[in-house]
């Protein structure tokens, strides 16, 4: 059989392949489970042994989103019939719906301060990469390593300092701190991340751009930006990750106003304590923003891992 | 379109000094070539004139205006680049238009004016395709289309060529010298090629170590070197150098090179000590009756001419002869140097004696 260096064998293949889809279901059973028990009723989710097959309710969905209080057949009688979908799922159960959960605010903290730390980091460290990478910077490489040095702990080795910092700034439990926090966290990965990006790009265009009659910051938002694109993009997508599913400081620093889901969802399984079916709910819809950024931008993340790999 | 002068202009790179004041005028219209090995500052003298790097010390004038501290997008000049530098996320279009766009001229006419240059420079099938795709030499003409299409004052081309292979830097030379003579437009061309640089330019200067070691028109700077680095970094094969001991009396028709009496063109100055002989391979003739004697060891052939090196007691001599003539190696002959071509250079400084020949076009220093 003839041996060739660039196409491997169809036996080679086979095991890769094999290998790649053992690798996929090992790290998606977790994934595919909370999605399922999702949809399952609480008796279900908690039987043993586990069911794999089951008929599907949203139960779990309805408990996330809304309070309920045990009916007395006096309130049932006042409220008359079930009039919706979800009504109906909680009268079955007993209950009466008392108005909608505090999940949906969560979620929306965690929108805010994930999107918002992530686009604030984006644009700061887009502008000290930029920096770093054209202009003579005094002390560049100190102040780089500095930067960088903010990494070389588990950022919740400061959560006392931070926490009495904020206390006193009055940052506590507000979307602007939590905003503030994340990006302190993230922009040291971005500006060195990013720097690299920008070093790739080529100073001839944005010297073009001066000839050209385009000022400096014209020349930096006009022909560098659409350039680093790529890293922009794979750099956010880490960045919102980090953000989006950071728990220490959320439980530490947030617990009303601003609380993000992911302190919150715990305490969906609620006082009679076997709700996993809503908590499940809560982590599913809870994946799906980071899950859209990532394949909408997916293209752009592999070639940010791979990118200076190979030089051109 | 523009006169463009330098005045001893100095460019220092923190302790490194990558031009040491430069002074000279290039007129309206001309194709001036900036000529030297790398890292002699022709590149750093042409960011200078851009904008794009700042002079430490200097004046710069363009169209009579002192523009040294000015940045580049108030210069009113193009730039192409040897790398070309097109924007990569835009078409074609987009890429030659931009100048103008940032000029904030109308639509309509932004396209008319592009229609208009890719025009005449062949390029309007490809107007909208990305400029990713494109071969070396249709981005030589989108970038020379970017630079063209905003009438600057002055065009500034870093080795525009140096990118494209051999056969097709040929064919682009002449496109551009054809460009250059239709637009009529002051153009300051870097490179490092002397063949490219004779080849094109109506004025050379030739740069060395920061240092303008020469200023001309081609054929004075070829015929008449002003130093030993002129005379050897122009011309292939070089100048010979015949280094001897030795003196020159001013007013001088003639050089001893110890027993041997050669004629030279009559000097002015004269001088004594060590110094070199510089003669052009094809004013070397062989001629066995001649009193300068050399040992033939190796030919080279190059069709019409041939290039024969020869030993001799002051140095390895190389002569441009028809091929027609044969020559063996180890045989010994004469070497007869055409007298109104030598040129007399002080060994220790470089610097060309003058002499009736060269001072027309010494003067500039």
């Amino acid at each position: 059989m003839s041996f060739s260096v660039t196409e491997p064998s169809v036996r080679t293949k086979w095991f890769a392949g094999l290998l790649v889809i053992g690798y996929a279901l090992i790290t998606l059973i977790p994934l595919v489970w909370i999605i399922a028990t999702g949809f399952k009723s609480p008796s279900d989710s908690i039987s043993y042994p586990p069911v794999v097959l089951f008929e599907p309710t949203l139960e779990g969905y309805v408990n996330l989103f809304t309070d309920r209080t045990r009916a007395t057949d006096q309130m049932l009688e006042e409220a008359g019939p079930a009039t919706t979908w979800y009504e109906q799922i909680a009268r079955d159960r007993g209950t009466v719906i008392s108005g909608p959960s505090r999940y949906g605010e969560r979620f929306l903290n965690s929108v805010i301060i994930g999107f918002g730390s992530t686009a604030l980091c984006m644009i700061l460290g887009t502008m000290a990469a930029y920096a770093f990478s054209r202009f003579k910077v005094p002390l560049k490489d100190d102040l780089l390593f500095f930067i960088l040095s903010t990494r070389m702990m588990p950022p919740i080795a400061v959560a006392i300092p931070i926490f009495l910092m904020f206390r006193n700034l009055g940052l506590n439990d507000t979307h602007l701190g939590m905003i503030l926090l994340y990006t302190a966290v993230n922009l040291s990965l971005s500006v060195w991340l990013l720097k690299g990006f920008i070093d790739e790009i080529p100073i001839e265009y944005e010297e073009a751009a001066l000839i050209d009659g385009y000022t400096r910051f014209q020349a930096f938002y006009k022909v560098v930006l659409p350039q680093a694109a790529t890293g922009i993009a794979s750099t956010a997508i880490f960045c919102l990750i980090f953000a989006w599913n950071e728990y220490a400081f959320a439980v530490l620093l947030t617990s009303g106003n601003a609380q993000t889901a992911p302190p919150f969802i715990p305490t969906i399984i609620g006082v009679a304590g076997k709700d996993w079916p809503a908590v499940a709910a809560g982590a599913t819809i809870f994946l799906v923003p980071v899950m859209v950024f990532t394949i909408l931008l997916r293209k752009h993340l592999l070639r940010g891992i791979t990118f200076g790999a190979v030089r051109k | 379109m523009a006169q463009i002068r330098i005045e001893n202009v100095r460019k220092d790179f923190g302790a490194f000094n990558a031009v040491k004041s430069s002074t000279f005028t290039i007129e309206d219209g001309e194709f001036f070539m900036l000529l030297g090995p790398s890292g002699c500052g022709k590149t750093t003298t042409l960011r200078m004139m851009a904008g794009l790097d700042l002079p430490t010390s200097g004046e710069i004038y363009i169209d009579g205006e002192e523009v040294g501290q000015k940045p580049a997008s108030q210069r009113d000049i193009a730039f192409v680049f040897q790398m070309f530098a097109l924007y990569p996320h835009m078409n074609v279009a987009k890429n030659i238009s931009y100048p103008l766009r940032s000029q904030g001229m109308p639509r309509a006419q932004v396209r008319k004016k592009v229609a208009e240059i890719a025009e005449i420079l062949g390029i309007t099938d490809i107007l909208n395709r990305p400029v990713g795709g494109l071969s070396g030499g249709d981005r030589q003409r989108v970038a020379l289309g970017r630079a063209i299409v905003r009438d600057p004052k002055a065009f500034f081309m870093d080795e525009p060529l140096g990118a494209l292979d051999a056969e097709f830097r040929e064919h682009m030379s002449h496109e551009l010298r054809a460009l250059h003579d239709r637009m009529g437009a002051t153009t300051v061309y870097v490179t490092h090629d002397q063949l490219e640089a004779m080849q094109m330019g109506d004025k050379i200067v030739v740069m060395n170590h920061g240092v303008v070691e020469q200023f001309g028109v081609p054929q004075d700077i070829y015929d008449w070197p002003a130093t030993k680095f002129v005379a050897q970094f122009i011309g292939s094969p070089s100048m010979n150098f015949l280094d001897f001991n030795g003196s020159v009396e001013q007013g001088a028709q003639t050089v001893d090179l110890g027993d041997v009496r050669m004629a030279v063109p009559r000097q002015l100055d004269g001088g004594s000590g060590a110094l070199t002989l510089g003669v052009r391979p094809e004013h070397v003739h062989l001629n066995d009756a001649a009193p300068y004697r050399g040992e033939v060891v190796a030919t080279e052939y190059l069709g019409t001419t041939q290039i024969v090196t020869l030993k001799t007691r002051y140095g390895q001599v190389q002569a441009r002869i028809p091929s027609n003539v044969a020559v063996r190696e180890g045989a010994r002959t004469g070497l007869e140097f055409d007298a109104r071509t030598l040129t007399l250079f002080n060994a220790n400084t470089g610097a060309a004696l003058r002499s009736d020949a060269n001072r027309k076009v010494l003067h500039h220093g």
